[in-house]
């Protein structure tokens, strides 16, 4: 290849790279050298105190309960997500009349901003009291008859952070319906067809044909909705903040917290980096079968 | 290969120089030529009556000083939260604004003028002003430091006040409680006819430990609670496990679904005549007025009549401000009897000076207004003027959780702990 035919791509691939070492790999290793130093104060300190930071981190209460609360509330949003989107895949794959109409009204949710929904949601789910008469939800257990569903929703600390997880899921259910439908669609209809003339019902074609074919994009959208998840902040900050004893609290939040609010910028930037090992966590081995892919 | 990687080389360098070349000429630009007719101001205060108190603080300072032009960078949300998280990347990045909003007090003091080199002093103002005569004591103490003031105030509001409906209290003949004994008589009284005594909404995270601040000012009195924030009483002091106990037999009383509220959204049990106390900050006074509710009466919290537990917004001129003369020039209007008067009628709060004719205020200010001359003044926490933003933030965080867990020991502790890390 003649050397100007191997430039000029580097030429025209340049300019992003240099965006993204400067914008984001060196934002991301100055919190990383922020987060080992002793900037406690408004005014930068950049004394080094090693894992301080870290271990004060992690004996902090509001901490412990937020790694608690982004666990649960990351282990239901994917399951959730995942079932329910499956669910309605599987549901829209049946030939059914206005498919097009079906599958918008499933995926807008997705195109409305996280502030939005928060601020629906905690009007749909802030469940009134006794004497001031129910609101949202609960009123309209109410009035069906179901009194025993009345609950606190993001009230009660038992399940504050199942509550937010509603509307997280509710947001997100089309998007993997997206993913999945596109996934039974892309199953050749020669296998399914093979299948059924061998005497498959519908729901050994599903169990023996389609669904090895989803594997890689249950395990793409775990990935996605993962990483959404642990980072989660608008959703939370406009439905419920903080929440009862932080019962609905994330490290995000924390980390708007400490650092603005209690100019604690070496422990904002530590949670910052916990987030990202967590996130890296989940991308990483993904990344690397990406990789093994391409290279074989 | 080398030659590819020689070109890269080259071409990072030239981008590199361009971007320094570019981003000095940007710099260059923005040095001010000559006296510049701007000024800039930045403030949390963007709805309802403080929007208005600005505003009719800028007309009076444009009707005076027609030739500059105002620049209201404000920042909406988060009680001030945002607002502050914009104004520190601007001061820690050397452009501040020409002034800026700051709770009095600690706030200011421990974020802005201990570290040195944001803030000027404003010692001189005050004398040529007159303002060290026309402010109480009690507020001169909370913005000076090391012998100089550091920020004006513009107005005054007291955190400690019991707020009820008149029409559930005449009702049920019962009196407003001064002690803690008969406030649980009265919640007795009440919750026995179905009302809900003591109204909270505690959606935000500041409003239990708001509460929290007015009990422990009732346990201890003015001078031990300032103590507290001083490091002259411990916190493991028994009164503070008293005022724990309290705040968690308040709870037993309180509205179940405080939680999902914000205290105006609670405020509506009041209104309604559903709920009958609740102890707020007298923002709740103005709040009243702009819902056109007129039946309420108050009280000081219990246990701390005859002291005033204060909070005061105040402006601060940053070192490096670019339009120096037209900052000052708002301080002073800020300071001014004319300035005090507009903006708090607005706001619904009471001028820091007590000069002020206040006689076209509304019933509950002029009270407040009296007791701010008669009072002793202690400095809020919740409010950013007893304590550093981060002690602040830490207390608001546990009794962020106290309030849903109630457990006394375990918050003593986390209390102790916190002001040992800050008293340092």
């Amino acid at each position: 290849m003649k050397p100007t035919k191997r430039i000029m791509p580097l030429l025209f691939i340049m300019p992003s790279v240099i965006a993204i070492c400067v914008f984001v790999y060196s934002f991301i290793s100055w919190t990383g050298f922020i987060s080992f130093t002793k900037w406690d104060d408004v005014l930068p300190n950049y004394t080094l105190v090693g894992f301080k930071n870290y271990r004060e981190l992690f004996a902090n209460m509001r901490f412990q309960i937020d790694l608690r609360n982004t666990t649960i509330f990351t282990v239901i949003f994917i399951i959730s997500c995942l079932a329910i989107g499956l669910l309605l895949a599987i549901l829209l794959d049946q030939n059914i009349k206005h498919e097009g109409a079906f599958r918008n009204i499933f995926l807008l949710p997705m195109a409305i901003s996280f502030v939005v929904s928060g601020v629906i949601w905690r009007w749909i789910l802030n469940p009134g009291t006794i004497q001031m008469g129910y609101t949202g939800i609960n009123q309209l257990f109410e009035k069906l008859g179901l009194k025993f569903l009345i609950c606190g929703w993001y009230t009660d600390p038992k399940i504050g952070i199942i509550a937010v997880d509603i509307a997280a899921f509710w947001q997100f259910s089309g998007y993997t319906m997206a993913l999945y439908l596109a996934g039974i669609r892309g199953v050749p209809v020669e296998l399914r067809e093979a299948a059924a003339i061998d005497g498959a019902n519908k729901w050994q074609i599903f169990r023996y044909i389609i669904f090895p074919f989803l594997r890689s994009i249950t395990f793409g959208a775990i990935i996605i909705l993962g990483h959404i998840s642990l980072k989660i902040f608008d959703l939370v900050m406009t439905m419920t903040g903080t929440g009862p004893g932080f019962s609905s609290d994330v490290p995000a939040l924390f980390m708007y917290d400490t650092t603005f609010r209690g100019n604690h910028f070496a422990q904002g930037a530590s949670i910052a980096i916990v987030l990202l090992l967590l996130v890296s966590l989940l991308i990483i081995p993904y990344l690397i079968s990406t990789f093994r892919k391409e290279g074989a | 290969m080398n030659r590819m990687f020689k070109t890269i080389v080259v071409l990072l360098v030239v981008m590199l120089f361009a971007s320094v070349l570019s981003g000095c000429k940007k710099a260059a630009e923005k040095q001010p030529t000559g006296p510049s007719s701007k000024v800039e101001v930045s403030s949390w205060w963007t709805a309802g009556g403080e929007a208005e108190g600005l505003n009719a603080l800028i007309k009076i300072y444009e009707s005076k000083y027609p030739n500059v032009e105002f620049i209201n960078a404000t920042v909406a949300g988060g009680a001030g939260t945002n607002a502050k998280a914009v104004f520190k990347t601007r001061m820690l990045g050397g452009n501040p604004p020409d002034a800026f909003q700051v709770h009095a007090g600690h706030e200011l003091i421990d974020t802005w003028v201990v570290p040195g080199g944001y803030v000027q002093p404003l010692t001189d103002l005050y004398k040529s002003e007159g303002w060290i005569n026309s402010m109480p004591k009690g507020i001169l103490d909370i913005v000076s430091y090391k012998g100089d003031y550091w920020s004006v105030p513009v107005n005054i509001h007291r955190s400690n006040v019991l707020w009820y409906n008149k029409a559930v209290f005449t009702k049920y003949g019962i009196t407003p409680p001064s002690n803690w004994d008969q406030f649980f008589d009265v919640c007795d009284k009440l919750k026995a006819k179905g009302i809900v005594p003591f109204v909270m909404g505690t959606k935000e995270g500041w409003e239990a430990a708001h509460v929290f601040e007015s009990v422990l000012l009732g346990k201890l009195g003015a001078n031990d609670y300032d103590g507290l924030w001083t490091g002259k009483i411990k916190w493991s002091d028994p009164r503070v496990t008293d005022a724990l106990k309290t705040f968690a037999k308040i709870a037993s009383y309180v509205n179940t679904d405080h939680s999902a509220l914000t205290w105006d959204e609670a405020g509506q049990y009041l209104l309604k005549g559903e709920g009958a106390m609740m102890i707020m900050g007298d923002w709740t006074n103005g709040w009243f007025m702009s819902v056109g509710f007129k039946d309420y009466g108050w009280a000081p919290s219990p246990n701390t009549k005859g002291v005033f537990l204060a909070l005061s917004d105040s402006f601060a001129l940053p070192i490096g401000c670019k339009d120096q003369e037209n900052a000052v020039n708002w301080l002073k209007v800020l300071g001014s009897k004319e300035g005090q008067h507009d903006f708090n009628k607005a706001k619904g709060s009471i001028p820091a000076r007590t000069d002020v004719d206040i006689s076209d205020y509304n019933d509950y200010l002029k009270s407040a207004a009296k007791d701010w001359q008669e009072d002793t003044i202690a400095p809020s926490v919740v409010h950013g003027a007893a304590a550093c933003e981060g002690w602040a933030t830490e207390y608001k965080d546990i009794m962020n959780l106290f309030i849903s867990k109630l457990d006394v020991s375990f918050t003593q502790n986390a209390l102790i702990t916190a002001a040992e890390k800050y008293l340092k």
